[in-house]
């Protein structure tokens, strides 16, 4: 770079330096916008406790948490009686609670934001199917259950199953897979028999 | 010992449930503790426990930030588990933490490849997940057969996941278009709702993105358009024609009607409403029927007690206010209630409707509302409204404000918002009007004065701006002033301690010019025979303080003097410099106001020195272009490119303060000596010289007359409240250039076209290059594989009709017995069974953008 800088006279050089911030600046918001509908989707819970994270575009860690205590910051302190949509970082976050949770999801600016609710609602439909009235508890102890039924209902970020009962009847045929081979896996003479083979 | 310390670690780990618990009792060390443990038992050979450990560090990393970039290989090892349980540990752990820079990345290869043949629907579900998520350019290629196969599953649950992959792998490796792009058109006239929802989702997002390839596809959007009923499919769907509709205008003819049927219909969902509208709005704003039935509607959402409804309905008419502004004036009732809304995203949506408003006509009734509102705001949204009044009214030269006197004093209202922050932009506003609206001076000195005399703004951090402009107004343009007694005095009020010293200066500096002013005044009053110069340089002010007595005059000569005396040993050298050099003049002039009451002698020594600073605050500044500089051709012999390796880091340096000094050539020190060579040096800006070398200046003018800004601008104003524009072209100065002459000269005078061009023309353009490489590949694959399949359709023109009916039955049949041959048959299949629906796609060998005919 200091090369480059060096060829051009110095009123340049500003200019230069101003260019090539921008240019990787646009760059940098390019990688984010690939093809996903849904960027990411959080639970948090009104204490601020995050329940389930998935991310759909990629982002580091550290970002990761940056996101998280941004939005909730947010999203926590809005009003009962205000919209569900939050214009952030040139995305929208569109949010809804369900009893303590919020269930929030980051779309584009032009994607449906009434059409990203009624995806929510539906995931959450899906749980109480699967739980019988779902709570906060059994979100926390089943976070994996939570995210096995959120892959069936997303994939790439794009919604991939509608039907609520297609949904259900999926998870409870790979649960039933995980409890037969757990059955034959948990005797303990099978546990002491793999150790000390 | 290994063994046995490995079996109780099997024997006792703790599960997710245990590790969940011991969180809930929120120990501090809780979380490094199970990191420990789950390092140990990660590394054990027993797959369930390792899985375990996996699923736990998952949890970890997902709700409470622990890095998991680490356990990478391990995650690759569980997966490789012939388990179920398992696999989907693994595959969600993978899917949660690998990037494209996990370098165990390529070890997955094979057994996502084994997992995609495998025979249990479930774990191939599993590995399209992944693949979904994480695929990395060699993954896309290595694995595009698969996905392939898969396209074509008899399991909906496969072919629905493998639908969603193929988004990803199109993303990372273009080239699987050309395998399978045809099957995933073929997916578009399936009957079941599941998949088609799928492969709608996957054009929308590829539309998106280069909506010119998919044109010829139109027909099969329209038909799912006028026949689905599942509102998620119509949703995207609307997406995809909103794009095709911007760029093939016949199709938003076509389109229009079918979403008009939609917007009818009595039990229409909401989203699916408002994605008509918003479709209506951005591409089909030229069909009028479907534009008024979506205003229509959209008037439903407005008064809609659902905030999201409000604030949707705000948002879709911002899309067309631009275009049809009627639609937003019609509800301009809505638009204002909406201000007063308790929820801060609908205000501001309420807020940028009102602005896109704004007209000659309204712009007074308008703010006016404004300025209500802002003063009952919290501080940001206060702010916001400031804001957003300032940049409409400014645009374009303060095009859409006539009466600048009612401007001027609305400026003055803002900065006495309590809240208000947005000083920078009122100062700029306050000395641009000064220099280029002759006729608002008057109201400008006024506003300036109000700001100026009140004690209370000197200590609000945020006015301290707007306070610096004023004070330079008032001095600049004392002449207008009803009271220059006054404005000194507020000038250098005590409570003038407060500001800091760099807008101190300007304070004293403009006392100066009050000072100046007035004596000049009261000596030419008193000597009806003065000398000519400062009798010109009186009466050009428009003098309207002539009345100034002995009395009055030495008792403000008294007052600065003596609010100066504290600041002569201020530490500011700026403050301090210009305290003592006032305090010099009036130390020189002081004896000869004395004198001048009894003697009559008019050549003195004093009065002199009067004339001639009164000379040099007479030239008026006007503005000057922010791209003046640009325009200095560069001169002769100057070398530019070469030995400048040593100086980057001073050119660092040097250039930053030279770009904030857009003011300082306003704020010109008062040394006549310094003041010659500044103006011969620094030809960027219009200073006033003395008028002794007036001639000087004009030969200056003459020659570096492109670095002055023409006054056109600062006359159109005038212009427009009474005079034809054309007037201004009557009496073109001689030494100015007006804006449009530059342009010619532009190309002529610009020897370094490297600076220019990198400034605006190359970084722009590497800009898309570097980032639409990808894009293009794909779209071009896209378009190659559509025109791929009208070059079949010629081939087998002469194949009979009737034949392809049959290979469309037969080919279900044939799918499972010749796997094998699949990738060939299928090509020429799918060329044969879409031959119908090509034939209109005919043109696009020859032009790929084209709209069939048939649906034209």
């Amino acid at each position: 770079f200091s090369l480059l800088s060096s060829c051009f006279p110095r009123s340049c050089t500003f200019y230069l330096v101003l260019c090539i911030i921008l240019f990787l600046l646009a760059q940098e918001s390019w990688v984010c916008v690939l093809y996903f509908q849904i960027h990411f989707v959080l639970l948090v819970s009104r204490q601020g406790k995050v329940r389930l994270t998935k991310w759909y575009s990629p982002y580091t860690q550290k970002e990761r948490s940056k996101v998280i205590r941004e939005l909730s910051g947010v999203i926590l302190n809005r009003g009962p009686k205000l919209c569900n949509f939050i214009e952030w970082r040139g995305y929208k976050v569109v949010y809804k609670r369900y009893a303590s949770l919020y269930f929030c999801m980051c779309i584009d600016e032009a994607d449906n934001e009434l059409e990203v609710l009624e995806i929510i609602h539906h995931y959450v439909e899906i749980l109480d199917r699967y739980f019988g009235s779902v709570c906060e508890l059994d979100l926390i102890f089943n976070f994996h259950k939570a995210y096995y039924i959120l892959d069936e209902l997303l994939i790439a970020g794009e919604l991939q199953e509608s039907s609520k009962k297609t949904v259900a009847r999926i998870i409870s045929a790979q649960d039933q897979l995980v409890e037969a081979a757990k059955e034959e896996a948990s005797s303990i003479s099978n546990i002491i028999a793999q150790a000390t083979k | 010992m290994a063994s046995s310390n490995s079996l109780m670690d099997s024997l006792f780990q703790r599960s997710l449930e245990d590790l969940i618990k011991g969180l809930r009792l929120g120990e501090s060390t809780f979380i490094s503790r199970s990191l420990e443990e789950i390092r140990r038992e990660i590394k054990l050979t027993d797959l369930s426990t390792k899985s375990v450990a996996l699923q736990k560090l998952s949890y970890l990393a997902a709700l409470h930030g622990v890095d998991m970039a680490w356990a990478a290989f391990h995650a690759v090892e569980v997966v490789s588990s012939s388990r179920f349980a398992h696999k989907r540990i693994g595959y969600h752990a993978i899917a949660q933490s690998f990037s494209d820079q996990t370098p165990v990345m390529l070890l997955i290869t094979n057994q996502l490849r084994k997992d995609l043949n495998s025979s249990n629907e479930h774990e191939v579900s599993l590995a399209l997940e992944c693949l979904a998520r994480i695929g990395t350019d060699d993954l896309a290629r290595d694995l595009t057969s698969e996905v392939f196969t898969l396209l074509g599953s008899s399991k909906a649950l496969v072919r629905k996941k493998a639908i969603g992959v193929v988004l990803r792998v199109f993303d990372k490796y273009p080239d699987a278009v050309k395998v399978c792009f045809k099957r995933l058109v073929e997916n578009l006239e399936s009957s079941d709702p599941q998949l088609l929802s799928a492969v709608v989702g996957v054009f929308c997002e590829l539309t998106a993105k280069d909506p010119r390839s998919y044109l010829p596809l139109a027909p099969e959007f329209y038909k799912i358009l006028v026949d689905s009923r599942n509102n998620w499919v119509l949703i995207k769907v609307l997406k995809i024609f909103a794009k095709l509709a911007s760029i093939e205008p016949r199709l938003a003819k076509k389109v229009a009607d079918p979403v008009c049927e939609h917007m009818r219909k009595q039990n229409v969902g909401k989203s699916l409403l408002f994605e008509c509208i918003r479709t209506v709005f951005s591409s089909l704003s030229d069909q009028e029927t479907a534009l008024k039935l979506a205003v229509a509607k959209i008037r439903e959402f407005l008064v809609d007690d659902d905030p999201n409804l409000k604030y949707l309905g705000l948002h879709a008419l911002s899309i067309v206010a631009p275009k049809h502004l009627w639609a937003v004036l019609e509800n301009k009732e809505a638009v204002v209630k909406a201000m007063s809304d308790e929820d801060p995203n609908v205000k501001l949506e309420a807020l940028h409707l009102l602005m896109a408003m704004v007209n000659e006509d309204n712009v007074t009734e308008i703010s006016r509302i404004l300025m209500n509102y802002a003063l009952k705001s919290d501080p940001l949204f206060c702010n916001e409204i400031i804001c957003s009044v300032l940049l409409p009214c400014s645009r374009n030269s303060y095009e859409i404000i006539v009466d600048f006197d009612w401007y001027l004093s609305l400026l003055g209202e803002m900065a006495r918002v309590p809240h208000c922050q947005r000083g920078k932009e009122i100062e700029h506003q306050l000395i641009d009007i000064g220099t280029r609206v002759k006729d608002a001076r008057l109201e400008l000195v006024r506003v300036s004065r109000a700001l100026l005399i009140d004690p209370a703004l000197l200590g609000n951090q945020f006015l301290y701006p707007i306070l610096s402009a004023a004070a330079w107004a008032s001095g600049e343009y004392v002449e207008f002033s009803k009271s220059p007694y006054e404005i000194a005095e507020a000038l250098l009020q005590p409570r003038t301690c407060l500001l800091p010293d760099s807008i101190r200066a300007i304070y004293i500096h403009s006392a100066f010019k009050v000072l100046v002013f007035s004596l000049g005044a009261y000596f030419s009053a008193q000597q009806p025979t003065s000398p000519p110069l400062a009798q010109e340089s009186t009466s050009s002010g428009h003098s309207m303080v002539n009345g100034f007595t002995y009395n009055s005059i030495s008792s403000l000569v008294n007052m600065i003097e003596l609010g100066l005396c504290s600041l002569s040993g201020t530490i500011d050298v700026e403050v301090q410099e210009r305290a003592k050099n006032i305090l010099g003049f009036i130390g020189m002039i002081k004896h000869e106001i004395a004198e001048k009451a009894t003697s009559q002698n008019s050549e003195t020594e004093g009065h002199r020195a009067i004339a001639f600073m009164e000379d040099v605050f007479s030239e008026e500044l006007g503005p000057v272009s922010s791209t003046a500089q640009e325009k200095v051709p560069l001169p002769e012999g100057l070398e530019l490119n070469e030995n400048l390796e040593g100086l980057q880091e001073i050119c660092r340096e040097v250039l930053e303060p030279m770009a904030e000094s857009d003011y300082s050539s306003d704020k010109v020190s008062f040394s006549v000596a310094k003041l010659r060579i500044r103006d011969q040096e620094e030809a960027s800006s219009s200073l006033p010289p003395p008028l002794e070398s007036s001639s000087l200046l004009a030969e200056h003018r003459k020659r570096h007359g492109l670095y002055y800004l023409s006054s056109q601008k600062s006359e159109d104003h005038n212009d427009r409240e009474g005079n034809d524009n054309n007037t201004s072209n009557e009496y073109p100065p001689a030494n100015e250039i007006s804006v449009d002459s530059f342009k010619p000269k532009k190309k002529i005078s610009k020897p370094r076209p490297v600076v220019v061009k990198l400034d605006e023309g190359d970084e722009p353009k590497r800009k898309p290059d570097a980032s639409s490489s990808n894009d293009e590949s794909l779209s071009r694959a896209i378009q190659t594989a559509l025109m791929g399949k009208g070059k079949g359709k010629e081939k087998e023109k002469e194949i009979v009709k009737e034949n392809h009916e049959m290979n469309v039955d037969t080919e279900n049949i044939e799918q499972s017995s010749r796997r094998e041959k699949k990738n060939k048959k299928n090509g020429e299949r799918s060329s044969k069974r879409s031959s119908r629906r090509q034939r209109g796609k005919e043109a696009s060998v020859t032009k790929p953008v084209e709209v069939p005919d048939l649906l034209l």
